[in-house]
């Protein structure tokens, strides 16, 4: 059913970092797509998000820089004070422009673009949160053929995001952890 | 959204008409401001936005002030500045004229953050600041050196933490919720249109600052830049960029030396 998944695209806000972090471990390795993560993040901590994520996986976590490629297989990390978008030809771009929903980097703006770029080839996955950040990107991703998930509310540590989200963006998955793994291990081909 | 195809015609169509060459833009940035100016300013569709901006000079120069991003902040990085305060100026310092470019300067908060720093280091005096970009209203702002009061409080923090030990409120004058910063600060420094798309080299710089303004660009045209850079410095003198920019994979980076872990380079050939 699921054929050509390039990229899984993860965004969350208030208690997503404790889901990173049960999920990722667990992953191991990945071969046909490459783990985008958009997160909001205070601009001060910088390279601490990278550090922790590194340590708790075995995929490589490859440095975001501007136009860098996106290669299947690694996790990048959308950097703190940038918006994080994707270009045509599967590089990664950068923009300092205004924050969207309070927030640099912007759920929304990082879903909208790789919905954009990659259409039915990308997955969209919300976790927790405390606001509205992520909707709009998971509707667009869904309008252009991709594939929606939100983790399930009563799980979110932050019930405000996935609620919006599920109420919404009518998402094909609601899934609890557990079922987030299980189905990004079922795309993996 | 509009199409990319719709995008194309809106690139080659300003072109035609204004000589603004944005086809060396970065698409998916590019594409997300002209789509957000469309629904801003409530059009149904592409067309009837082309036609506004192909008829209406005065609706196309405010297109291009939305369509470029001009936010930007006073010790941006703070960390970045630290390193210019206490590695790189002490080194322009012996030199007995020292001139500076900050190239897509937008509304000048890093330039006047540049001014406060060589002041402390009393080398002001004998600086020339040249501050240039695109759009010409953004450098109006800055000729004025007035920005919202409400981010003095983060500027303040973002000085202290670059090495900054005064009392960031001397530098400027604060009235009807506006930061009006001292023309001690601005004398030396000369502000104009460049675009580094179509424009040239029109000096030789010691220290050239460009920060976050190549992820604007497709590769083709950051190397355009970064070799008209290369062109703009004296030899040993020095090009910043922003925190997640690089000369790495551009033809210049054999002449140019990487400033410890900074997005600093110095120029060695």
């Amino acid at each position: 059913m699921i054929s050509s998944t390039k990229v899984v695209i993860i965004g969350g806000s208030a208690g997503s970092l404790d889901v990173l972090l049960q999920l990722l471990p667990k992953l191991h390795r990945i071969h046909s797509f490459a783990i985008v993560i958009v997160v909001h993040r205070k601009s001060a901590e910088d390279t601490n998000l990278e550090d922790l994520i590194a340590l708790k996986t075995t995929i490589p976590v490859k440095d975001v820089e501007d136009k860098i490629m996106l290669s299947p297989g690694f996790i990048y990390i959308a950097p703190s004070d940038y918006h994080l978008l994707f270009e045509k030809n599967n590089l990664l771009a950068l923009d300092t422009s205004e924050k969207i929903n309070h927030s640099r980097p912007s759920i929304d703006v990082s879903f909208e673009s790789a919905a954009d770029a990659f259409g039915s080839d990308l997955v969209g996955i919300l976790l927790s949160g405390a606001n509205a950040d992520g909707t709009e990107g998971l509707i667009a991703i869904k309008k252009a053929h991709g594939i929606t998930v939100v983790q399930q509310p009563q799980t979110a540590e932050m019930a405000f995001m996935p609620e919006n989200a599920v109420r919404y963006a009518n998402p094909d998955y609601v899934l609890d952890v557990a079922g987030i793994l299980e189905f990004m291990v079922s795309i993996d081909k | 959204m509009i199409t990319d195809q719709e995008l194309e015609v809106f690139i080659n169509e300003v072109y035609e008409h204004f000589g603004f060459d944005f086809s060396g833009y970065s698409r998916a940035s590019f594409k997300r401001r002209v789509d957000r100016m469309m629904q801003m300013d409530g059009f149904p569709n592409f067309h009837e936005f082309l036609l506004k901006v192909l008829s209406d000079s005065v609706y196309f120069t405010h297109t291009v002030e939305e369509i470029t991003v001009n936010v930007t902040e006073m010790f941006r990085d703070p960390m970045f500045y630290k390193v210019l305060r206490t590695e790189i100026l002490p080194i322009l310092a012996t030199k007995p004229f020292i001139r500076f470019w900050h190239a897509g300067c937008s509304t000048g908060e890093e330039v006047y953050s540049m001014a406060i720093m060589l002041r402390e280091a009393n080398l002001l005096h004998k600086s020339l600041i040249y501050a240039t970009d695109i759009n010409n209203v953004v450098l109006n702002v800055a000729r004025k050196g007035v920005f919202p009061l409400r981010m003095m409080k983060q500027y303040s923090e973002n000085y202290m933490v670059s090495g900054g030990n005064k009392d960031f409120s001397e530098y400027y004058t604060a009235n009807y919720g506006l930061a009006k910063f001292g023309e001690d600060l601005s004398e030396k420094m000369v502000f104009s249109q460049h675009n580094l798309v179509s424009d040239g080299s029109f000096n030789e710089f010691d220290l050239i600052l460009c920060r976050n303004v190549l992820i604007y660009f497709d590769k083709d045209l950051q190397e355009r830049a970064l070799g008209l850079f290369d062109s703009s410095l004296a030899r040993l003198g020095y090009l910043a960029l922003g925190t997640k920019e690089s000369i790495k994979y551009s033809s210049i980076q054999n002449k140019f030396r990487q400033f410890e872990k900074e997005k600093i380079w110095k120029k060695i050939k």
